[in-house]
């Protein structure tokens, strides 16, 4: 390894990014417009949810629970349908999310001290979200039924069940989803970085002059991963900065130990970008090849499913995507203050992945001179 | 003249609004049943015109008739009675040779009816039959142009636009390709065929000459060399350095250009200069001056005022290397395996010290194999590259840093200052502080480059990354030059320039390595290794190639005409498909 000769490489990858202004764009513009679409974009939760009422009885307590439906914050648009025909058509056409239907006899069985019962139609269509407003529908029901134990002088129901959700009180989606974001963009900056370089410099043929130099495969493949690292560091350090400042997402543990894992996974973000350069030879495949890496990582992270959920094989398959190591180790950091000891449990095996990438790389950027 | 089928006047094109214009007020016409050849270097307008014929651009200023219609306003009349190839073949290269004829003849609606007898028809005139089925982007450089002519020809058009269609096409290849388009001239369909090289020039009935946008010359090809005839000389019998008795002659007031063709120089004297001194040549007892044919460069060279002088400040600059009496560069029996398919097989020589040597052959004949095998960028499956007396396989670290290369693509990073570009390679090749200093002024100093220091090298004028590519090649003071097709599509004085300074390094003991198509690089060899199906098939030099092809029926070979002999000569020994 020759110092000078890395650092000629070096200075020359970060010339030939920087100065050119596609790159430049290419390099920081998709972050900022991912960051500020993602944030708002991809909310987890349900809301604005849209509720059809079928009042077959339209006494005193059907009106009032209808009433109970448009206070609260999840349904802000409730509409009354006049027969039992129109329910079908309201879910079909999406016009609302749920149809409540409510006996004839619901206000007399309320007064009774019967049983009364309301149905709630779903759209199954979404599971996810059909669930979530069924969650919110038992909320109403249930804050009802304690207000009428209570204004008739009953005890209650004997056992209750309070929920309290700990590193994110409020369960702001936010808060979720940042720590999140931080592991995919700088996933995206490592990959796009370096996928392109090697293959851009095939199809140039820049590469047969650096083969025909001095340079060994593996100061190549020095000088194109510090590049890398150092712009992929600074984009998220602004991406980190952006999350605590402008987002307000806490950070409970360390700085220090943030940035240990983040220089962790970037290099092996940057291993496995250059392992896909070192196997393209023009950047459309490589663009190709980061889309068919960058897609299932996502998936495999954790950040939309729970791997948890996910069948054993892809679950041992999953130990190979960087990102979900990151992102237990981000979401760990921030929102419960995970101490060093515990954040290196977590991404350790990102040291073993960026070897294998790298040595791969470096193996295939001699790849046609056999 | 025949009638014309297309006519511009005044024809401007600019691209954007600060620099000269592409094509500055172009007047000519293009006659029907004629080659017309629209000849130039690179930037010199050639693909803006096909383009504006095309209809494919719209001119800036100036009027143009195509088959007697405006291409501005009436494009799709045109294209329907007009055959198009553009530079990059338009091929579907994961299609077959007929998937592509079938693509095209839907695109052009060519009845079902007559499709059959047209493709049988195209098939034959560009000798793929045997290969329907192959891929295009499996077939040699001179085959896909075939195809791509086939392509533009599936309605006979009755006008004909080619974009270089000989770049990177072998001499043999390029010789049916010409053979193909004189039969569709004779035919009665007006051909314009673009090219870079010079000498296509003389095939054709009528020329365009262009440089820089500017129409230099519009009329037959003789016309234009009549105006040096007399002029032009060889100095034969040279005994001793010819390179040196070139530099000499460049030195001398009156004469205009000068090359090397194999074991003589070739002179041409200015107008009205006095004779030319042999005795000053130094060219030894039995030089003599004898007169021979214009050429159309040596007129082009003449319109333009003569080449550069003859020194090269790089090789005065240049350390003499220690002499060595034994070669620099060697093969040795090496052998490259792809799978089942030997493309080189048991290839030998040995390059002596200050000794061009060049590599020929037809396209994918393993003449690129060996040559990436040479520098180090494939690793032979059997067999040894030697460089300096160093293994390539063993010491390939040591084995490179003796070694300069430069190809064709001229391999800068686009994005970089010509500065920043002389900074890396001096970086990369281990060149320090004041020494590397000094290498990059005396670079900007040579190639006179100080006024585009901090321009990005992808906006520099052609001739200017040519000499850019050669600095950063050379600035290590290399003991060997690797050179792929150096200078092709370079406008002729820059091509002049080059060499000068390759033979000064030469001079100084460099050893240099070409491979190339343009047989008038391969003038300039000392010695010549010509490959075919992946073996050396004649080794000597150019003048011993020409003495090995020479017949009753071609006392006098061209290099090019020597090449095809030689290969058609290799296919009656060992018809092919005999050889495994």
């Amino acid at each position: 390894m020759n110092i000078a000769r890395i650092q000629s490489l070096v200075v020359k990858e970060l010339l030939a990014i920087l100065r050119d202004k596609k790159s430049r764009i290419a390099l920081f513009m998709p972050p900022i417009l991912q960051l500020g679409i993602f944030a708002f974009a991809a909310t987890l939760e349900v809301k604005n949810v849209s509720l059809a009422v079928l009042d077959k009885d339209g006494g005193k307590a059907a009106v009032e629970l209808t009433q109970r439906f448009s206070g609260s914050p999840y349904f802000t648009k409730v509409f009354s349908l006049a027969d039992q025909g129109q329910v079908a058509p309201t879910l079909e056409n999406e016009r609302a999310m749920a149809v409540l239907v409510l006996d004839a006899n619901f206000s007399r069985d309320v007064a009774a001290g019967r049983q009364a019962t309301a149905q709630l139609l779903l759209d199954g269509r979404r599971s996810n979200a059909a669930q979530i407003v069924e969650g919110y529908a038992e909320l109403v029901v249930k804050q009802y039924n304690d207000d009428l134990y209570a204004k008739r002088g009953l005890p209650g129901l004997p056992a209750t069940l309070v929920a309290r959700n700990w590193f994110n009180p409020n369960l702001d989606y936010l808060w979720f989803t940042v720590p999140n974001l931080i592991g995919m963009l700088s996933m995206i900056v490592g990959l796009v970085v370096t996928s392109l370089s090697v293959a851009r410099e095939r199809e140039l043929g820049t590469f047969d002059q650096l083969l025909v130099s001095p340079l060994s495969p593996w100061e190549i493949l020095v000088g194109k991963t510090l590049p890398a690292m150092i712009l992929g560091i600074v984009e998220s350090v602004a991406i980190v900065a952006a999350a605590i400042l402008l987002f307000r997402i806490p950070c409970h543990g360390s700085l220090t130990t943030l940035a240990f894992c983040m220089v962790l996974y970037l290099f092996s973000v940057v291993g496995f970008g250059l392992f896909i350069s070192s196997l393209c030879n023009t950047q459309q495949q490589a663009i190709l090849g980061t889309f068919t890496f960058m897609i299932p990582a996502t998936l495999l992270s954790g950040f939309a499913t729970p791997l948890e959920t996910m069948p054993q094989a892809l679950q041992l398959l999953s130990l190979a995507n960087p990102m979900r190591h990151f992102l237990a180790a981000v979401r760990g950091i921030m929102l419960k203050g995970m101490p060093f000891d515990m954040a290196l449990d977590t991404v350790w095996p990102l040291a073993p992945i960026a070897v294998v990438t790298l040595a791969l790389a470096g193996w295939f950027f001699r790849r046609g001179l056999d | 003249m025949n009638p014309a089928l297309a006519t511009v006047a005044a024809l401007t094109m600019r691209f954007g609004a600060s620099g000269p214009p592409a094509l500055d007020a172009l007047t000519a016409e293009i006659p029907a049943g004629m080659v017309t050849g629209l000849i130039g270097p690179d930037g010199a307008g050639k693909t803006t015109c096909i383009r504006l014929l095309a209809g494919l651009l719209h001119p800036t200023r100036g009027t143009l008739t195509v088959l007697g219609r405006d291409p501005v306003t009436q494009a799709d009349a045109i294209h329907a009675r007009i055959g198009y190839m553009p530079q990059k073949f338009g091929l579907y290269e994961d299609l077959s040779v007929i998937e592509n004829l079938r693509l095209y003849a839907a695109v052009r609606n060519l009845p079902d009816a007559d499709r059959a007898a047209t493709f049988a028809r195209l098939l034959g005139f560009t000798g793929l039959a045997p290969f329907t089925t192959r891929l295009a982007g499996r077939l040699s450089g001179g085959m896909k142009q075939k195809l791509g002519l086939a392509c533009a020809m599936i309605r006979r058009p009755e006008l004909l636009l080619l974009d270089e269609p000989s770049v990177g096409v072998d001499p043999i290849s390029r010789r049916e390709l010409w053979r193909m388009v004189r039969a569709l001239a004779d035919d009665g369909i007006g051909v314009l065929w673009s090219t870079s090289y010079l000498d296509e020039a003389e095939a054709c009935d009528h020329v365009l000459l262009l440089a820089a946008g500017h129409l230099l010359f519009d009329g037959a090809p003789g016309a234009l060399t009549s105006r040096v005839d007399g002029r032009v000389f060889q100095v034969r019998g040279i005994a001793g350095n010819r390179r040196a008795v070139l530099r000499r002659a460049l030195g001398q007031k009156g004469i205009l250009d000068g090359v090397i063709q194999g074991r003589h120089v070739r002179l041409v004297a200015a107008k009205d200069a006095p004779p030319i001194d042999l005795e000053a040549l130094k060219a030894g007892p039995e030089a003599a001056l004898v007169a021979v044919p214009p050429r159309f460069e040596d007129a082009f060279l003449d319109i333009l005022g003569g080449g550069p002088g003859g020194v090269s400040a790089l090789a005065r600059q240049m350390e003499p290397k220690t002499p060595r009496r034994t070669a620099v560069v060697e093969a040795r029996n090496l052998t490259k395996r792809f799978g089942a398919f030997t493309a080189a097989r048991d290839i030998s020589f040995a390059i002596r010290q200050g000794e061009i040597f060049g590599l020929l052959g037809p396209n994918g004949a393993g003449k690129s194999t060996t040559f990436k095998m040479m520098c180090g960028l494939l690793k032979p499956s059997a067999g040894q590259a030697l460089v300096d007396g160093l293994a390539l396989g063993k010491s390939p670290g040591a084995a490179r840093a003796r070694i300069g290369y430069m190809s064709q693509k001229f391999s800068l990073y686009g994005t970089l200052s010509c500065r920043q570009n002389l900074e890396f390679f001096s970086g990369i090749y281990g060149l320090a502080g004041a020494r590397r200093k000094a290498a990059i002024e005396g670079m900007i100093d040579i190639f006179a480059l100080g006024p585009h220091l901090a321009a990005s090298a992808d906006t520099l004028p052609l001739g200017f990354k040519q000499r850019l590519a050669l600095a950063c090649a050379v600035m290590h003071e290399p003991a060997v030059l690797f050179l792929d097709e150096p200078t092709s599509g370079v406008d002729p004085i820059t091509r002049r320039e080059f060499w000068t300074h390759i033979n000064g390094m030469v001079e100084r003991g460099v050893t240099i390595m070409i491979t190339t198509h343009f047989m008038d690089e391969a003038e300039y060899c000392d010695r010549i290794a010509l490959v075919y199906r992946g073996a050396v098939i004649a080794i000597g030099s150019p003048d011993a190639l020409k003495d090995e092809a020479r017949t009753p029926e071609t006392p006098d070979p061209s290099l090019e005409e020597a090449f095809i002999a030689l290969v058609a000569r290799s296919d009656r020994e060992e018809p092919p498909g005999a050889a495994a």
